[in-house]
């Protein structure tokens, strides 16, 4: 077997694996503050990736310009969505509440299909297209680039929940709403600002991916394998999001190197199924989760 | 009376809280007096938690007013009630899984606290301080207090019901209150615990000065150590007064023993029946 090969290939794999585990950590930090399963993390994944299309080439904008609004976009989508659709649903049983996300899914489908149509589109190019090598391994350098970004992104969230009070009063929410809300923990600003920063994170990622391999209303399926890394990572661990993200992009990336296309997603769901029987909290994850 | 000259610094007057057509609470007015200790007994269901999670900030009432130390609290968010001076406890234990005991009673002190991300990072110095000033009056003082130093590291999840409670109430001390709320204090206890809890609780108004606010269903632990009692009965007040003389009340002794005459009851139902 050629080592240069393997190594390219492993290479994609955790570039990739990288955006999923960006994604991961956006429906984590949901699950986590909120105990909501977020099913349309994918399409609002997609649409960041419309609606920095919609800035950069519909009005124009420079790209980076169109990348922070693109952002800003999901960050407003998160709000909106969690004071419409998500508080008001409080209490409810969580199948509810995860029909709502799931129901969210499909507008956001149809909204984007109204307004752009069903066809794949691609974003106006703004990566640099200087080959990267490591060592003699080729990296294509939007992968790159988005490794890099996530990379980046997933840091700041850590070292934020780590070393502030953001982080205290996000660990206190997820261990108990009530207390936290008793010692003075302002529960309904910590849900607000867990869907506004996980949409914003999702919308980014979604320029990204957008980025590497094009738009479409479809490609809210990469929530499907983004939900794959957060059962194996345990739904409430972020570092469990970063390392099953990881694991998932390079085993995809395998199977498809070696065993072709068409076994990615037989071999991902596989690793699912057997990380299951052994451990069905996921990787990290809080042992006492409930199942869905 | 002996607390009479007291200013009270909890009054709820005419409180009104229903859900849907249910009604928990109807026209509940009573005042907790300033150093005391009062005790909100009643039968299952008489609305006492609903009252407990009205004053803290969880309901909002249709109509009454609550007034804290002389503000009222109407539209003020539970977090800010908090930062007044209103700590609670839960009946089910509210503690943050996975965190350790110490963890969990340094939260306690998150409404005080000044030092955000900013400052953190502006003012090493002062972040620094407030942490070590916290830690040492947790340690020193709380947790000394409650006796439970050897288990300060332990994750909360693995303690006892009656730790999981003292840890609880440790937290609520944390946060400096000037009114302590506990929910069924000693509820599952078995007589040596009850005891404990009960020398806490006196001890924390002794020594703290904090007047207590408390739902608890022990008679025993309520006549004991309360100087004020207000009884609940589908969510009215049915009698409030010194231990004593609630326990003797007519009122009260019907609402836990059923009014009427076994008699009476049966010729009811014979009507009904027929």
């Amino acid at each position: 077997m050629d080592a240069l090969f393997l190594a390219e290939v492993m290479l994609a794999g955790i570039g990739s694996g990288a955006l999923y585990a960006l994604t991961g950590v956006a429906f984590v930090l949901i699950y986590k503050a909120t105990r909501v399963v977020n099913l349309a993390i994918g399409e609002i994944l997609m649409l960041g990736g419309y609606a920095f299309l919609g800035f950069a080439a519909g009005l124009g904008l420079p790209a980076i310009a169109a990348l922070v609004l693109a952002v800003v976009t999901g960050g407003l989508l998160g709000w909106l969505v969690e004071r419409s659709l998500i508080r008001p649903m409080l209490g409810e049983s969580p199948i509810s509440v995860f029909m709502v996300t799931i129901g969210l899914g499909s507008i956001l489908v149809g909204l984007v299909q109204l307004g752009w149509g069903a066809d794949p589109l691609r974003l106006p190019e703004f990566m640099p297209a200087t080959p990267v090598f490591i060592g003699d391994a080729y990296l294509a350098p939007k992968v790159a680039v988005g490794f890099v970004a996530a990379a980046v992104v997933i840091a700041a969230f850590l070292a934020l929940f780590r070393f502030s009070r953001s982080g205290v009063a996000l660990k206190a929410t997820a261990g108990d709403q009530g207390a936290a809300y008793s010692v003075g923990i302002d529960v309904p600003r910590v849900f607000s600002a867990a869907w506004i920063l996980a949409c914003a994170t999702a919308a980014g990622a979604g320029v990204l991916v957008g980025a590497i391999g094009g738009i479409s209303p479809t490609m809210g399926v990469f929530g499907l394998s983004v939900l794959v890394v957060v059962i194996i990572g345990g739904l409430d661990s972020i570092a469990g999001a970063l390392v099953g993200g990881l694991l998932i992009g390079l085993v995809e990336a395998l199977a498809g190197a070696f065993l072709g296309g068409e076994y990615k997603l037989v071999v991902t769901f596989t690793l699912l199924l057997l990380l299951l029987m052994v451990r069905p909290y996921g990787l990290f994850g809080t042992h006492e989760i409930e199942r869905l | 009376m002996r607390l009479a000259g007291r200013d009270p610094i909890l009054e709820v007057e005419r409180v009104e809280l229903r859900f849907g057509g249910v009604k928990a609470l109807s026209q509940v007015s009573f005042s907790v007096p300033e150093g005391s200790i009062t005790a909100v007994i009643g039968p299952n269901g008489a609305g006492k938690t609903s009252l407990f999670n009205t004053i803290s900030g969880f309901y909002r009432p249709q109509a009454g007013t609550i007034r804290f130390a002389g503000e009222t609290l109407d539209g003020v968010a539970a977090p800010e009630r908090a930062a007044r001076g209103l700590a609670r406890t839960f009946q089910n234990i509210a503690l943050f899984r996975g965190m350790t005991v110490l963890d969990n009673i340094k939260l306690g002190r998150h409404a005080h606290m000044r030092t955000n991300l900013l400052d953190a990072l502006v003012y090493w110095g002062r972040a620094r301080r407030e942490e070590m000033e916290l830690r040492a009056e947790v340690e020193e003082r709380i947790i000394d207090f409650l006796e439970i130093q050897h288990i300060r590291h332990a994750a909360v999840g693995t303690l006892a019901y009656g730790l999981q409670k003292r840890v609880e109430l440790a937290r609520a001390l944390a946060m400096r209150p000037r009114i302590l709320m506990l929910d069924e204090p000693v509820a599952g206890m078995n007589r040596e615990e009850t005891e404990d809890m009960a020398r806490f609780i006196l001890d924390v108004k002794e020594e703290w000065g904090t007047t207590i606010l408390m739902v608890e269903h022990d008679m025993g632990m309520v006549m004991d150590i309360s100087d004020h009692v207000v009884v609940l009965n589908f969510g009215q007040v049915i009698a409030s007064g010194e231990p004593r003389a609630v326990q003797s009340d007519e009122a009260v002794i019907a609402a836990y023993l059923g009014a009427g005459d076994v008699g009476e009851i049966a010729r009811r139902i014979r009507a009904d029946a027929a």
